[in-house]
């Protein structure tokens, strides 16, 4: 519908210019492919921007919790600091160690980035705001999760260094660990919703009792599961083995330097917030109002769009994750593996279970 | 039985969340960060900062040259040559002190029966070349003539418990 109009307006415009005769024929057959490329970028370039401002909200709230200011000399209370390091990034010579499979070493970021970005083709952001509304949509993003764990592997491969080796092995051993929770986590959504479709799982959570409505009441273990396996998954405080700055200076991406690291270094935070965007439909109805149906808070709110709400929810998971990076000191790595498969599956199996017994009561609200 | 309640709590979170109540609440305690080039720390006035040399209020310099600083330098930072003035005095004619080497420890200053060494409060200051940070005679007692005031009034201050 918005595609029609925006070739409309294209038109009219063109025409006023008298150049729509002769670019007619270019345009219309295009036009499809035209206004994809236009609403990815309208996902991608709000992504990047928050990337860049969550990496100056992670060092100030760090700041903050260790009763420190943080950044604050670029630009007005640091605002400005996320531009300095880009730049910064930017100019650093890209360095290629002599022993590194040079075209493993530059793919790597790359394959590390894109499936980072491609998951974010089945978020709702708000009722039909996605931009592939696929019924499968939970499948796909699963998929696209576990891909970026080649970029890591390939990365840490491809520099031929013993400290990016060993965290490349870290790293994959817990991103594959923490994905079968994951998994099972989410399987207790898919069965609480009936649906792989992304929009019919926020859907599925619309009820007269608002935020009561949500799948967070009966998977409240499963939505901590999730998140921690999100935390996890992403390679963060506590679960940083992977950069262990301590022990293998950097992990996986030690011997990149320049926009290479910048790249890894988006594919970290992308994932993050993907992770919270996640979290946020699965568990806490996505786009939906939180005071939907209440007698006077519901009226009040009625105006504000879906897609606040989804922010909102989602920085409530954004600040959690820097909340837990500034408390918890690092896990070692059997107790890391611990809790992934001795914590984490029997867990979720039991969830599986109890989800699926009381769906089949009287006493199933959701 | 102490056993299974281990076990509820860890599964509770409990002790995490005491730890994320801990930063929570420091997340909104006023930071107490000393944001130096507009705010600085108050200073002693047994502060050990740049070196310098004194004279007399006749203009004569302090030093005699007996290079007890030179001896009890731990970091072997200071060079004193010594040479009889035309008027039969014991003077300095090299007095030498490698800021790279000194570890500001103030024993040249302790040492000093004559207080002609000195360390300032002064500590903003750099070299921009190799060998800017060599301090020689000319340039300490330099120092010492633009901040004899500051001087002065410190080792008053300190004077009564000397």
């Amino acid at each position: 519908m918005m595609e029609a109009q925006a070739l409309q307006l294209v038109e009219s415009l063109l025409s006023f210019l008298g150049l729509w005769e002769l670019l007619r024929g270019f345009i219309e057959p295009a036009w499809h492919v035209v206004w994809t490329v236009l609403k990815i970028f309208a996902i991608i370039l709000p992504i990047m921007g928050g990337v860049a401002y969550y990496t100056l909200a992670e060092r100030k709230v760090l700041g903050f919790m260790q009763v420190r200011p943080g950044p604050n000399r670029v630009g007005y209370w640091g605002l400005l600091q996320p531009v300095a390091d880009g730049l910064k990034l930017l100019c650093k010579e890209i360095i290629i160690p002599t022993n590194s499979n040079k075209f493993l070493f530059l793919a790597a970021p790359v394959l590390a980035l894109t499936p980072a970005l491609a998951a974010w083709a089945v978020i709702p952001f708000d009722d039909g705001m996605i931009l592939a509304d696929v019924n499968a949509g939970l499948l796909y993003l699963l998929a696209m999760t576990s891909l970026g764990v080649y970029g890591i592997i390939i990365a840490g491969w491809a520099s031929n260094s013993k400290y990016a080796f060993l965290g490349a092995l870290r790293s994959a051993a817990q991103i594959v660990s923490y994905e079968l929770a994951m998994g099972f986590a989410l399987v207790c959504v898919l069965l609480a919703a009936q649906s792989m479709n992304m929009g019919d799982i926020v859907r599925g959570q619309q009820s007269e009792y608002g935020l009561f409505g949500w799948y967070w009441i009966p998977l409240f273990p499963m939505l901590v599961v999730y998140f921690i396996a999100g935390v996890a998954e992403t390679n963060r405080a506590p679960f940083d083995m992977a950069e262990g700055e301590s022990e293998i200076v950097a992990g996986f991406h030690v011997e990149y330097s320049g926009m290479g690291f910048a790249l890894f270094f988006l594919a970290e935070y992308a994932n993050m917030i993907l992770i919270a965007a996640l979290s946020s439909v699965m568990f806490l109805g996505g786009w939906l109002n939180p005071f939907q149906g209440w007698p006077v808070l519901g009226e009040l709110t009625a105006w504000v769009p879906g897609l606040v709400w989804m922010l909102g929810k989602m920085s409530i998971f954004l600040f959690l994750f820097l909340w837990l990076r500034a408390t918890f000191p690092r896990y070692r790595y059997d107790q890391l593996m611990r809790l992934g498969w001795k914590v984490f599956i029997p867990l979720t199996l039991v969830w599986v279970v109890v989800v699926a017994t009381w769906m089949q009561t009287p006493w199933w609200l959701w | 039985m102490k056993n299974l309640i281990d076990f509820f709590k860890s599964f509770l979170l409990l002790e995490l969340l005491k730890g994320m109540s801990v930063t929570g609440k420091y997340f909104f305690a006023r930071h107490v960060t000393v944001e130096y080039p507009e705010e600085k720390t108050p200073q002693s006035f047994r502060f050990r900062g740049l070196h310098a040399q004194r004279r007399y209020p006749n203009g004569e310099e302090r030093c005699i040259g007996c290079k007890l600083c030179e001896a009890v330098c731990p970091a072997l930072a200071i060079k004193i040559e010594v040479a009889e003035r035309a008027d039969g005095t014991r003077r300095t004619t090299q007095y030498d002190i490698d800021l790279v080497k000194c570890i500001f420890c103030g024993f040249c200053e302790e040492s000093c029966p004559v207080d002609a060494i000195v360390e300032t409060r002064i500590y903003e200051y750099h070299g921009e070349n190799r060998g800017d940070l060599y301090y020689t005679k000319a340039m300490l007692l330099a120092n010492g003539d633009k901040h004899e005031a500051q001087i002065a009034a410190d080792r008053a201050a300190d004077a009564k418990y000397r």
